[in-house]
């Protein structure tokens, strides 16, 4: 288990290994992406009360929940960085940043666009969950502004990372800020005491669609960490035999 | 070595010298805060409704980048006359001169809005009740934006486009703060009871008071590697 970890946090290991991987990635969770896509969208029935309109949630639920999955793995990583100085970690780090705020844009955007005939409205300043999504934004703003203003890779990381862990505290707030306040919002659907309150023709596609998204945000991920890996290395040996094989040969 | 104690008080009573010597940094703010609430009003209209409804908001919002004005030169001065590598040099635990800085800070920027805020909250006919809790709210917040201020200040220290960026990063955390400070002084003027955002701002508070200073205390030991 420790020799891999070590393994792992060797960038011409990870490089390698993360080579490999992503096409596995990919493909499963393109296959999850593309059944819920047709299933939600064909197959599920229309909501009672909602009709047809309900069926955004295939992409706003999926969405939002790697939204909050990103700062997850963006905090975790630079805890890990800054405690074991690990660049690998760090690397990760920076990598899922604008990942994740991505997902947060799309999560708001697929809300508004579900708020319009629902509510009535494109935005909803009373509901907490669209605020506090909209506060994750700014936080992962703040995250890559950090970054981007400071030169020394090195300093970046670590400045980086204490920031994402302060910010880190906002996010179980946002979580439980549904209980916290009475709101527009649905509340939780999936993880309740008691099951899920969703039918199953209309939760499998749902499933699939949260393990799709995930698993291709894994392979992007890994993709972006391959890049800045290459990047951050970009005077190492094995990265110059990577780029000119001819020159060792 | 001096102790923990005397250390801590060191570093207060140098900032409340300094902040003496140099009314204007103590009294900016202050302008600021009371320039920004009369926008507001000029802004949206003179009707007495209007105002009492939207005078928790407005005095939270400016009370908040009043506060976020001067947190850019917590360190900035010291970073530039050698005090931070002193600070950094120093056998007390770093965390602990972080907390006296934020303290400081506090004394110096926070607890005069708290005192100058009933004045303005008097121009939006906030009834005395609601005042009480405003001051208490804003209290708290003040302490607690000090706390979390002192860490993007830090982190930024060394760069030399600092105050667009802190307010970046501080900004975003500090709206659960605002939410329920603004919240709980509306519920107060609406003679609700108040506690509940009260006592959220406290946990927050303390919260702040407890791990703060040892995330600003990481982020300066970063920015002066």
């Amino acid at each position: 288990m420790w020799t891999f970890l070590h393994k792992l946090a060797s960038p011409p290991y990870f490089y390698k290994l993360a080579a490999s991987m992503i096409p596995w990635l990919a493909v499963a969770g393109l296959v999850l992406v593309g059944y819920g896509t047709v299933a939600g969208l064909f197959f599920a029935p229309p909501d009672y009360q909602q009709k047809d309109a309900f069926r955004i949630i295939y992409v706003h639920v999926p969405a939002a929940y790697l939204s909050m999955l990103g700062y997850v793995v963006m905090a975790t990583a630079a805890g890990i960085g800054l405690i074991w100085r690990m660049k690998l970690a760090h690397a990760v780090a920076a990598s899922a940043a604008p990942l994740g705020a991505w997902f947060t844009f799309l999560a708001l955007i697929t809300g508004a666009i579900w708020g319009r005939p629902m509510w009535g409205t494109w935005w909803e300043w009373g509901d907490p969950r669209l605020t506090s999504e909209l506060i994750l934004l700014f936080l992962y703003f703040g995250y890559m502004a950090l970054r981007a203003a400071i030169d020394d890779t090195t300093k970046a990381d670590r400045a980086s990372a204490v920031l994402a862990l302060v910010g880190a505290v906002n996010v179980p707030i946002i979580h439980f800020s549904v209980e916290w306040w009475s709101s527009l919002h649905q509340g939780p659907t999936l993880i309740r005491a008691g099951g899920p309150a969703i039918a199953g023709p209309m939760l499998w596609p749902l499933l699939a669609m949260i393990f799709g998204f995930s698993l291709l945000f894994a392979a992007l991920l890994l993709g972006r960490v391959r890049t800045e890996v290459l990047i951050r290395e970009r005077r190492a040996r094995w990265v110059r035999k990577l780029v000119y094989p001819e020159e060792t040969a | 070595m001096p102790g923990l104690l005397a250390g801590f008080a060191a570093v207060v009573r140098r900032d409340l010298h300094l902040a003496w010597r140099r009314p204007g940094d103590v009294l900016n703010p202050l302008f600021f805060f009371a320039i920004v609430s009369t926008l507001f009003p000029l802004a949206v209209g003179p009707d007495a409704d209007q105002l009492a409804l939207n005078g928790p908001g407005v005095l939270w919002v400016a009370a908040l980048l009043a506060a976020l004005l001067s947190l850019n030169s917590v360190f900035l001065n010291d970073h530039e006359d050698g005090t931070l590598d002193q600070l950094l040099l120093s056998p007390q635990p770093l965390p602990l001169l972080a907390l006296a800085k934020s303290t400081a800070h506090w004394l110096v920027s926070g607890l005069p809005l708290v005192l100058v805020s009933p004045l303005v909250a008097l121009s939006f006919q906030m009834p005395a009740r609601a005042t009480t809790v405003m001051m208490l709210t804003l209290a708290l917040g003040t302490v607690s934006l000090s706390m979390l201020g002192a860490i993007g200040a830090g982190l930024t220290v060394g760069l030399n486009r600092g105050n667009a960026l802190l307010s970046l990063l501080i900004l975003p955390l500090a709206m659960p703060m605002l939410i329920f400070g603004a919240r709980t002084v509306s519920l107060a003027a609406a003679g609700d009871a108040a506690s509940a955002g009260i006592y959220f701002l406290g946990a927050y508070c303390v919260l702040a008071l407890s791990l703060a200073p040892f995330a600003t205390a990481a982020a300066l030991r970063i920015s002066n590697e």
